[in-house]
Parts: structure tokens; sequence; C-alpha cells
């Protein structure tokens, strides 16, 4: 096979306009599956969580689970869906060893949720991203490729399969197909990843962790000539496993497709499989090859119709959703539209505000989490909310702080302190000492012996230049090893030399 | 004492004054199976010594002062698509050959609860597809009737294993006529109780919106006893259904059809029907008109559209319920020699291990399921059925019950069909409504043409169970005087192997 | 004219999984062609109005709670397969990905 030669992006975008489409799987973070009562932790010992239902053994039948049809519902409300009044599920007929019935239960022509939309920011523009659908479905098993390379499917000798996935609980959202985005097209379809990400999250129905596989998207991406007005055949790629990932293979598939037209080929609708590691799609099967999916109403299962009056219930337990989240605490912390998304991509949000709950201030609390922490957390390479210190510790450290008994420098080193595991913010300033010197006597000495050191500095400002004044307030805090109290030294100096 | 000849309700009877143990009772079905299965072939399985110890462990709660059912003690032939953890389930196919579920169907569960005595699992035409047994993957019971023909299907083991005595009770699975077919032409009584009613868990698919496990016996009482033991609502079930179990005992003791308005379905008669079935027929509705009953003829104009609508449900359910028979998991697996891909061994192991009757219907379910041909046959199909049930419905506005010929004709002789798959789906014409729309039906014996037993089918409104048993009870009662003692009494006698 | 070409009883074969030699596709062909005549009739009375029925019963919202039961062993649940190792269902290599 020939390699494709890939158009400059920006020679791309010049010559031809982007249309996308997202379908994302999410897993829901139920007790138990979708159609059985297994369990559904994540890294149990392979087919410890399986039984006659998700087996598929002949004979066992499904039944639904309310809890996630709820979570659907609560999915399907934050995008601002309808919510039918009576849907089926079908059965999606394909044969695979990873799906023990060799169908899905799914939906096809009647979802659960219908015409919603979700709102997401590039570069201070809002690009409105229509959903048309979000269905409930059933996980797949997963197999283990053993034998030929690096555990790939291709020149595999045989394959071992694991069943404790199958049959938990799937959302799949689909996106109506995304226009007019030009070249902001892969941060558009980022900015839609993560915002669902964050609206999934923030409705506590699963813990959306790309790199476990509970939100997993697939990325269609189609390519028209600037002007015309006709769609391009499009492809779908799959294994898109992280947010960056999400960008880069929108990126990667116009360059690609930019190459392929403009070479004069056609491009062949396919899946097409992201790899990580080159930034790349490489072809999977051809979809022109008839999958015929077979759909038909799932007879197992018996038709929902929710009710309006379960709907609105869940309608008003809805906690309240990123996007209005956002904009209060733009309001109330007083912040610029960049400072704010530095802060929700610091994924900082929920910390800075349990801080403030602990009684911070707000300018404190994101001073420490966006400063001092993040650097520690990019440090270490980890997410700021997996450090080892919580938002009370952070407030409390400040609490020190408004006291006087600590400044900022000595600060730092208490948060390494609780970060090393030396115990709370009270025990490492215990154990390391770490206190504020504003005794007059302790600095009265410190401060003359500075003033004998510097005399030039002295002079002026006994001359009224009290802005040198700092350059003394420095030299104490250097003898005192940061100890001193700051604003007390500068007092006693400008008492000491008659300039106060 | 001859255990073998008494029904259900007697044996209950003894057991309870124990005048007789579940181990005689046992015994002494165990020793007819070994004297006579050879010839009549009902069995699959049979497990002495496991029927033994249930039958000892019912004798043990009996003991130690369990209040049981009235069927505690009595034994059962199990038809083989239901699950049980103590013997193999094959649903007659060789794909799962050797199989032993880790789980027991609803059903099975719920006969050991009631005590009742599982003797084996019964032959059927595989996966349930079939009226004659021929299309069991091991082989072809025998109508103890006359050996040399069908004892119906897909039931058929079922069937034939009460009629010749091996069994006083048996279960079957009703998808499109498979046990009322199999109780009419064997002389027994067979009855598919309202979809939902009884619960499908750990019975194997053949077509899920249609299939109910049902119970025979050789009289209506027996079999309402067996249909309340198992039947009920189930939570494993998203299908059944939450009402209680319809009054079915009570109205087979009652047995008085005064007042009960019947129709005649004039669709099904004439052409095809066997002269002396129609005969049998119309006599037994001159006799339901002389219980006091009010006969009147009702036209149900899409019930000859069921059969082509069944044929296509049926099998487009089935290709999919079938999916699952794919050597990756349990049961059989062909040609895995460390070069072929899992589709090819998938694909050999499905072409080997499926008989072809199974292999017509998944070809045909997954034909009107494919893209292009949805609308015109499945989605067709659907629309019948909603025909069909607006049939019954206007039919139930003007009658309590409906009656017809359970089949056709009597018993054919084995070989007769087997190649002819259409002339062959003609055995379920009259079953075939009642399934597409849920509704209840039993068939009962009422008489015999050219020395063969001929099946009255009476069927009743979604959850209208117990009307059928009372219909079924008044109509045997009057006949079984009329002959002198059950229709089955007439049968010959099959020489015992020593 | 038949109802079904030995192009399409070919296809059927290979979307159901199932390894039909030349005779066996031949003589399936015939029949299936029989049965799809017969049930064609199926279309001489469905208008357009019918709305279709897919469940015999009318039953609507069953649902159970989100509680956890016993799952099988593990040694349960592979006490039927074919091959197994670690633990695992062990299946022939497999030739796409999933679909």
């Amino acid at each position: 096979m020939t390699t494709p030669t890939l158009m400059d992006y920006d020679e791309a975008l010049a010559r031809f306009e982007p249309v996308l489409g997202i379908e994302t799987h999410i897993e829901l973070g139920t007790a138990s599956k979708m159609f059985c009562g297994c369990p559904t932790g994540f890294g149990a010992e392979p087919n410890t969580q399986v039984c006659p239902v998700c087996l598929g053994l002949p004979g066992a039948l499904p039944v639904t689970n309310h809890a996630a049809i709820e979570g659907i519902i609560k999915i399907g409300l934050a995008l601002n869906c309808d919510i039918v009044e009576w849907c089926r599920f079908a059965r999606k007929n394909y044969f695979y060893p990873d799906m023990p019935k060799n169908f899905q239960i799914s939906q096809y022509d009647e979802p659960l949720c219908v015409n919603g939309y979700l709102d997401v920011e590039v570069e201070g523009e809002t690009y409105r991203v229509e959903i048309e659908r979000v269905h409930m479905e059933e996980d797949t098993g997963k197999s283990l490729h053993v034998g030929g390379t690096t555990g790939r499917i291709h020149g595999a000798e045989f394959s071992l399969v694991d069943y404790n996935r199958a049959g938990i609980p799937l959302v799949e959202i689909v996106t109506r197909p995304i226009v007019a985005t030009g070249d902001k097209a892969p941060l558009v379809a980022r900015a839609y990843a993560t915002e669902l990400r964050e609206l999934v999250r923030s409705l506590d129905v699963s813990d959306v962790r790309m790199e476990q596989g509970s939100m997993r998207c697939d990325v269609n991406v189609s390519l028209m000539p600037r002007g015309a007005t006709e769609w391009g055949t499009r492809t779908e790629t799959k294994n898109v496993n992280s947010l960056r990932s999400v960008e880069r293979s929108v990126r990667s598939e116009i360059e690609r497709q930019a190459g392929v037209l403009s070479d004069g080929g056609r491009i062949v609708q396919e899946t097409r499989h992201f790899h990580e590691d080159t930034g790349r799609t490489t072809s999977g099967r051809s979809k022109e090859e008839a999958q015929d999916y077979r759909y038909f109403p799932e007879p197992d299962l018996v038709p929902m119709a929710p009710s309006r009056e379960w709907v609105e219930e869940v309608r008003a337990s809805l906690p309240e959703l990123p996007a209005a989240r956002r904009r209060r605490i733009q309001k109330e912390w007083g912040l610029s539209d960049l400072e704010l998304r530095d802060v929700v991509n610091a994924g900082a949000v929920d910390l800075i505000e349990a801080t403030i709950a602990r009684g911070s201030d707000a300018g404190a609390a994101r001073k420490w989490w966006m400063n001092e922490l993040s650097r520690r957390a990019t440090e270490q390479g980890v997410e700021l909310a997996d450090l080892p210190i919580t938002p009370e510790q952070v407030a409390r450290v400040q609490a020190m702080i408004t006291a006087g008994e600590l400044n900022d420098k000595l600060a730092r080193k208490v948060f390494e302190g609780v970060l090393a595991g030396e115990g709370t913010p009270d025990e490492v300033v215990a154990a390391r000492g770490l206190k504020v010197v504003s005794d007059d006597g302790e600095l009265a000495s410190v401060i003359e012996q500075v003033i004998a050191d510097n005399a030039d500095v002295a002079d002026k400002i006994r001359a009224g230049k009290v802005a040198a004044a700092g350059a003394l307030v420095g030299a104490v805090m250097k003898a005192t090893r940061g100890q001193a109290d700051a604003g007390r030294a500068r007092e006693l100096i400008l008492e000491k030399l008659g300039a106060s | 004492m001859d255990l073998v000849k008494k029904g259900a309700t007697e044996l209950g009877e003894l057991l309870a004054a124990g005048e007789a143990s579940a181990v005689e009772v046992a015994e002494a079905h165990l020793d007819r199976i070994a004297a006579v299965d050879g010839q009549v072939k009902a069995f699959l399985h049979v497990d002495r010594e496991a029927t033994l110890a249930q039958a000892r462990k019912v004798d043990e709660r009996r003991a130690a002062g369990e209040r049981l059912g009235p069927l505690a003690g009595v034994p059962i032939a199990h038809k083989d698509v239901f699950t049980t953890t103590d013997m193999p389930t094959t649903a007659g196919s060789k794909i799962l050959e050797g199989w032993r579920p880790p789980y027991d169907a609803t059903v099975t569960a719920r006969l050991r609860e009631a005590g009742l005595v599982i003797l084996g699992k019964t032959n059927m035409d595989e996966f349930a597809m079939g009226s004659s047994t021929e299309n069991s993957a091991y082989f072809t019971s025998r109508n103890p009737w006359d050996l040399e023909r069908i004892p119906g299907g897909s039931s058929g083991g079922s069937s034939a294993a009460v009629a010749a005595y091996e069994a006083p009770l048996s279960t079957g699975t009703d998808t499109g006529g498979s046990i009322r077919q199999p109780a009419a032409v064997t002389g027994l009584v067979g009855m598919k109780p309202t979809y939902g009613g009884s619960s499908r868990y750990g019975v194997i698919a053949f077509a899920s919106s249609l299939d109910t496990p049902g119970p025979f016996a050789r009289s209506v009482l027996d079999a309402a006893l067996l249909h309340e033991a198992f039947s009920g609502h189930d939570p494993m079930d998203s299908t059944s259904v939450s009402e209680a179990v319809p009054p079915v005992v009570e109205a087979a003791r009652r047995a008085d059809v005064n007042g009960l308005r019947v129709g005649v379905v004039k669709e099904f008669a004439g052409e095809g029907y066997q002269p002396g079935v129609t005969a049998r027929f119309d006599e037994t509705v001159e006799l339901l008109e002389s219980l006091g009953a009010k006969v009147v003829e009702v036209s149900c104009p899409h019930f000859t559209y069921a059969l082509p609508a069944y044929y296509l449900i049926a099998p487009s359910e089935c290709s999919s319920n079938l999916a699952r028979f794919d050597a990756m998991r349990y049961g059989l697996r062909i040609g895995d020699d460390g070069s072929r891909s899992a589709e090819e061994v998938m694909a050999l192991t499905r072409a080997e291990g499926f008989g072809p009757e199974v292999k017509r219907r998944i070809m045909l379910g997954t034909y009107a399921l494919s893209s292009g041909y949805y609308d015109a046959y499945y989605g067709k199909a659907q629309q019948v059925r909603t025909l069909i049930k607006r049939d019954f419905e206007a039919a139930f506005e003007q009658v309590d019950v409906l009656v017809s010929p359970t089949t056709p004709t009597t018993a054919f002789p084995i070989g007769e069909r087997a190649d002819d798959p259409v002339a062959m789906y003609l055995a379920d014409l009259c079953t075939i409504p009642a399934n597409l729309t849920g509704n209840a039906a039993i068939s009962v014996p009422c008489g015999l043409a050219d020395g063969l037993p001929v099946g009255l089918q009476i069927m009743a409104p979604v959850l209208g169970d117990d009307r059928v048993y009372r219909v079924g009870a008044a109509v045997e009662r009057a006949l079984e005087d009329r002959w002198g003692g059950p229709l089955l009494a007439q049968a010959p006698e099959l020489v015992e192997a020593k | 004219m038949s109802a079904i070409t030995r192009d399409e009883v070919s296809h059927l074969a290979r979307l159901s999984r199932l390894a039909l030699g030349d005779d066996e596709l031949d003589h399936l062909a015939a029949q299936l062609d029989q049965i799809i005549s017969a049930v064609a009739r199926v279309q001489e009375v469905a208008a357009e109005d019918i709305p279709p029925t897919s469940h015999a019963l009318p039953l609507t919202n069953v649902y159970r709670a989100d509680e956890v039961r016993p799952c099988l062993t593990p040694e349960q649940a592979l006490a039927g397969a074919p091959a197994t190792e670690g633990q695992r269902f062990r299946v022939p290599r497999i030739l796409d990905e999933e679909a």
C-alpha cells in the first residue's frame, strides 16, 4: 500500500471545509450491569463478574437496570434533549467473539433521548454542537490477542476473552454533523469531548475516565471543497482514548483526506484506527463490504415509557451543570475569561470551591491551587486532584497565613511537607519549626545588625527614600531564613530610621 | 397397584396419604421407561440414581412434616429445552451435546420446589423447530398409538412419554403449537398458557415473543395442577406478567359450560382438514351445545395469514437467538486447527452442529430481517400480528371462548413430510394465532379418526386460562362418560421389554 | 421468477455464519424460494396504516433495582468452554477489529 500524501494543515483548510460527527460511549457507574446483577468494578480478575445473562448462556434473559435508565435520562436532560414517551430496545446483530449473544442489545430507530445540544467554547467563541440522539446499550467483553507482535489483533495466533465488561451499561451520544468550524475543527472536537466529560462527571453517573475506557470517542470526519454544498464521504476513527487524541485525530484525518482528494483520489467510507504513538490513523474494516446489522425490536425486553412525572423528578434532581457553575464562579471569584479558562483546564474548580467552603478566600484558594500546587502536580506528572493534599489542608494553611502565623514562603514549605507525607499542616509546622518571627525584641536585634551592614541604604531611607526599605526587609528575611513577619519588620525599620 | 396408569392427581393423593412413597412411584416409572422407551424413544436422558435421589428427598421432606403441594413426589418428564443443573441440556441439538448448564430454569426450580421428581429430559425437534421430533439431532420419538407415526412436535418426547405411561406429567414449550399439536396427536391434554404466564427464564429460546412453557397430562385437572405449580410472575423474565395465575385448578374442577358462549372459527375448516378430524370436531361442538353452551360461528378473517406471519416472525427471532451458538463459550467446536480464524470456526461449527430445519429457519430469518427486505417481510408480518389481535378482540366481544380442531390431521407417518417444509408447517395452522397474540389455548382429546386421536383446541383471551380449563374439563367429563373412560385407554398396549 | 437468487442465499449463509457447501446451498435456495413465495402472502393484507406488533402483550416499564447479585464462579463460567487459558475463554484468532 502506498503511503498517502498528507496535505499541510493550513493548505487543507484553505481548500476544504471539514464536517465532523462524534459518537461517544460512556459506561455508567451503576452498581450492577445493564441487564443482570453482576457487579461492574474495573480491574477484577477475569470472568469473575459474569452470570448466565451476561455470558449469553442459552435460556438466560435480560432485565433492565432502573438506575441505568435514570442515568441516561439525566444525561439526556443535561444535554437539553427531549425524553421520548415510548421506545424500545433493539437487537444489533453481528458476530464477534467478545459479544456473548452475537447481538448487542441497543436502540435503533427509537432512542430514549433526542434533539439536544451542547454549547462549547473555543478561543472565546461559542459553538453549538447539536445532539441527534442519546441511547442505551450494553458493553462487550474484552479480548487479549496472543502471539504475533505487540498484542495487536493482526498476526495474533489466538485470543483470550474476559466477559467481565460484557453487559456494563453504555450510553451512546451521537452528534448531528458539526459544520462551519473551519480550522477550529480539531479544537471544537476536543472542546466538545471535554465539555461532555465535565457534564457527565457533574451528574455523577460515570467516572468518565478515557484511559480506562469508561468514555470512548469515535470521530467522523469528512471534507468538502470550499464553496461546495454536498458533504464528502466520511471516515470513522475509533480508538480515540484521550482528549488530546480527539484533537489530533481530527487534524490528522483532515490532512490525510485533503492529501487523498488533492491527488485525485476518493475517500473510502471506512473505519479507521487512531494510533497514539504516530498520531496517525490507519484503515480498518471497510464499511462498503456490507455490515447488515438486521436490527429488530428486542423481544426479551418490553418497551420503555418513562412517565412525565418521573422525567420531571429527574430534571429537578439535576445538580448545577458545569456551564452554569462556571458562570457563577466567574462572577463570585471575580475572574477574567482567561483566568476562568485556566482554572477549568487545570481541573481546579472543585478543589478551589471546596477550599473556599473551608474558610479560605477565593483569591488565596485560587492562588495556591493554580500556582504552587499546579506546579508540583506538573512536576510529579499527576492530576491536580490526585495530589496528596486536601482542600481542607490548603484552607488551614491559608488560615495560618491570615492569622500571621505563616507567610507565603513558609506556606510553601508547609505544602512541601504535606505532599511529602509528613502529616497535616499543623504537624509539618510543628515538626519543621516553621513559625513567623514577629516578636519585636528578636526582630529588633536583627534589624540593628542589618542597618549596620547596609549603612548606605539606611542613609537613603533617612533622607526620605522610603521605597528603599524593601532591600532592608529582604535582608531581614534572609537573616531569619524567611521566618520573620515581613510587615512588622518593615514597620520597625522605618520607625528606627525615623521615616515612618 | 399399577402406579404408572394413575394420573398425577391420584398419585398426589396416594403420596399425601402415605399409601405410596415418592421412591416407589419413581421406581415404577423408571421401570416403565426401561421397559418401553426402547420403542417409544421419548427420553434423551434418564438418570435412575439422580431421579431416586430426588424422590428420597421428597419423602424426607414429607417425613419431616413439611407442607407439600398436591404434586409432591409425582414424577415428571422434562423437555430438554429447560436448563437443569443436574442433567445435560441440549435442546435436541448436536451443537449443545453434553452441555451441563450452571443454572436451573425458573420452571425447573419451581418443579423442584413443588416436589416433582424429574425422571429425565425428553426428546424434541432441534431448538423446538418442528412438528414431529424428526428434526431432533438424536432420534425420532414414536407415537404410542402407532409406533410408525410421529408423536407431534416440537415437544414430541414429552407427549410420547405421558401417552406411553412413562410419566404422568411432562413439560413442553409452545411457540406455534408445540404443546397443543403433540397433545392432540397422542390423545393428551396440552396447554399453552397466556404468554408471560409461565417463565421463559432458562428456556433455550426459539422465538422469544412466542415461546410459552406449558403442561402435558392425561387429564385436564392434572394439567391444571402442573400449570399452577410452575406458573406465575418471574422477575428474571421481563415479559412475565405480574397478575396472579388464573384459578385454573378451580376451573378444571368446575367443568361446566352452562351459559358460556362458544365461537367456532369459521376459517379453520374445509380443504386440508382430514374428514375424520372435521367429524370429531363437529360432534364435539354439538356436545358443547347439549351441555348448555351457546354456540355461534365467528369469523376471524386474518387467521389464515397467521401461518405466513409466523414463518417470518419465528425465524427472524430465531436467527438472532441462535447466533450465540458460535463455538466460543460452550458447546461444539469444529475445525479449530490453530490456523483457522474464529469466524471460520464459527461457520464450520454452525454448519455441522445445526440440522437442516434450523439452518433453513436461520437463513429465512436472516433474509426477513436484512436491509431491503425488512419492511416487506418482518415488518408486514408484525402488521399481520396486529390484524390477528384485532380479530381475536372482535371475536371475544361476542364469545367467551373460541374452538377449532387443534391440528388439521391426525398423526402422520414418520418420514411423510420430512423434506417438505411447507407441508410440515401446515400442522400448526390452527394453533399459531394464539401464539402471535399471547392468548391462552388448550388441546383436549375429542375422539379418534381412523384409529388415531383428534384434538379440540379451546382458545381464550389473554389471562383467561381458567376458561379453557373449564370448557376442556366439561368436554372431557362428557366424552369420558360416553367412552367409559379416558381416550388413552383405547390405545394399544405397548409390549414391555424384559 | 424466483424470490431469491443463489447469490443471495450464499450471502445469507455468510451473514448467518454457516459454512455451507454448494450442494447444500442449491438445496436451500430452492426450499427458501418456495417458503418465501408462500410467506409473501403477508403482503396482501397488511396495509400502510396498521401499526406493527412486536410483543405479544402490551407490557411496558419492567425494571430491576440496581442491586448486585451473586455471580457464577469462574469455574462454572468456564466449565462448558471448548478451550480456556488463564481463566479466560480461548478462541481462535480474530480477523477483524470489532465492528
